[in-house]
Formats: structure tokens, sequence, C-alpha cells
């Protein structure tokens, strides 16, 4: 039998990092949500723990009948480099929505129902913020089947205890 | 125990991926991967080993989680079953390819 371990060179514990990461995610458009979904799958990558926290229209993330239709702000949004007269422009931020899906297609990023599944797949847990399903009266009947529960701030700051709490 | 066999060095960085994938052989996978927390390579992972290194000797970069999740024939859940530390990451460092720079 081949030992090879006298033949790696020494490879000490791995470098320090975040053990543990509770995204919040509170907005409802397109580049609201995006990045706190980015930022929770490149955690479970890395092999840090993640849980995400949906909060107001961040819930349209995990909504059965509004994953599938969530757009690109184009008004009141200076990142557009828009005025505001034309983002409002009927159908606008549906042809926006289209073209940024396809450049992110194209780097493989995936749409936002499967991106979900995927990080839910991959170990972090999905919870729907009590307070704003109260507010906009819902259910768990109108969450994707991969959404844990709905917890209270209490409850989240409980999950996340020990770990980092990032706001998007 | 007794050792035989050529000697051969491997090149590593700080990380731990080797920096030539030529070095690799699957004795050094087996190593890698018990350093890395797997004692003991299963066919499974070897199918997502083996599709990692082959995506990357073909197209000169590491297949994304999705991709991996969906083309190399393990799904993902499956992938953190086999490789808790992070599936492309691990897979990568235990096929002797770099690590993959992708964001997704």
């Amino acid at each position: 039998m081949t030992n090879v371990l006298h033949e790696l060179p020494p490879f000490e514990a791995e470098p320090a990092t975040i053990e543990k990461v509770s995204i919040v995610i509170s907005r409802g458009s397109l580049e609201g949500v995006y990045p706190g979904l980015i930022m929770a799958n490149g955690a479970r990558m890395e092999g840090i723990e993640a849980d995400l926290f949906f909060t107001f229209f961040g819930l349209d993330a995990i909504r059965k009948d509004r994953q599938g239709r969530i757009k690109v702000a184009t008004v009141g949004n200076p990142g557009m480099h828009l005025p505001t007269l034309v983002g409002a422009l009927p159908g606008f931020s549906a042809v926006a929505t289209r073209m940024m899906q396809r450049q992110m297609e194209k780097l493989d990023i995936p749409p936002i129902p499967e991106f979900v599944e995927l990080i839910a797949d991959s170990g972090a847990g999905l919870y729907a913020c009590r307070a704003s399903v109260d507010m906009f009266g819902l259910t768990m009947d109108d969450f994707i089947p991969q959404v844990r529960d709905i917890i209270s701030v209490g409850e989240f700051y409980g999950l996340a205890a020990g770990g980092q709490v990032i706001f998007t | 125990m007794t050792t035989i066999g050529i000697e051969t060095s491997v090149d590593r960085d700080a990380e731990g991926f080797l920096t030539d994938p030529a070095q690799w052989n699957e004795q050094i996978a087996e190593e890698i991967a018990r350093e890395s927390g797997i004692p003991e390579l299963t066919e499974r992972h070897w199918l997502v080993v083996r599709f990692m290194r082959d995506r990357f000797l073909t197209t000169g970069s590491a297949p994304s989680i999705r991709a991996l999740g969906k083309e190399s024939g393990v799904p993902v859940k499956e992938l953190y079953a086999l490789f808790p530390k992070g599936p492309a990451k691990l897979a990568a460092r235990i096929g002797g390819i770099p690590k993959p720079r992708g964001c997704i």
C-alpha cells in the first residue's frame, strides 16, 4: 500500500472563517432579492451554516404565486440611469427584467424559484416573518413547501445566535 | 503498513488546492479527502470528483453548484450530504483542480 501522506506538503487547519450567517431579505424587487440569495448560496458553498428570513415584500421570494413574477424596480431606482418617466412606461419593468434574467442565465445564476429551491436543498433554513405574514394575511399554504416555519423576530434572533446577521 | 512506490511531490496553494492538476492521482485524492473530513470516498463521491475534474480539464473552469446538481447525476441535497463543507470546493480540492472562482 502506498502511503502518500508524507508526500503532501503540510496543510494546516482551514483558515478562520465565519461559521454561520442569518440573512434577512426585506425587499421584493429582483435586485432586492438576489443579493441575499447569492450570499446564502455562497455561504453554503463554503460550508457555512445559513438561514434566510423573509420579511415585508421579501416574502414574495417564497410565495408560490409571486416568486416567479419578481421584477426589477425601474422607478425610483437611480441605478437604472433612466429618467423616472421612462422607467414608468407600461411594460418597461418587464423588459428590463427579461434583459437582466437573460444576462444572469448566461452567468449560470438560476431564476428565483430555482435558486430558492437550490438553497433549501443545500441545507439552509427558509423562514417567513410572523409580523409580515399577519400583516399580509398569509398562511403557510401561501408559501413554497421548502419554508420551514413562520417565526417571530425573537425566534429569528434565537436561530441567529452565535452567527452573523446580514440585512438586505 | 509498508510504503512502496514512487516519490512524487505535490504543489498546493494556501487553501490546499493542487496548483498543477497533472500531479493528481487517486491516492492523493483519498489523502486530501481524509484531511478534509471525508474518511472514505464512496462511488458517489468519486462520481462528483470525476465530473468536476473532467469538466475543468475540458472547459478550463469548474462547474457551478447549479450545474453540478443538474449534470453530475448527484442531486444538490446529496451533494451536501457527501461534502458537508461545500461540494464544489471540496470536490475541486479532492479532484486536484483549482478552487472554483464563481460566486454561484
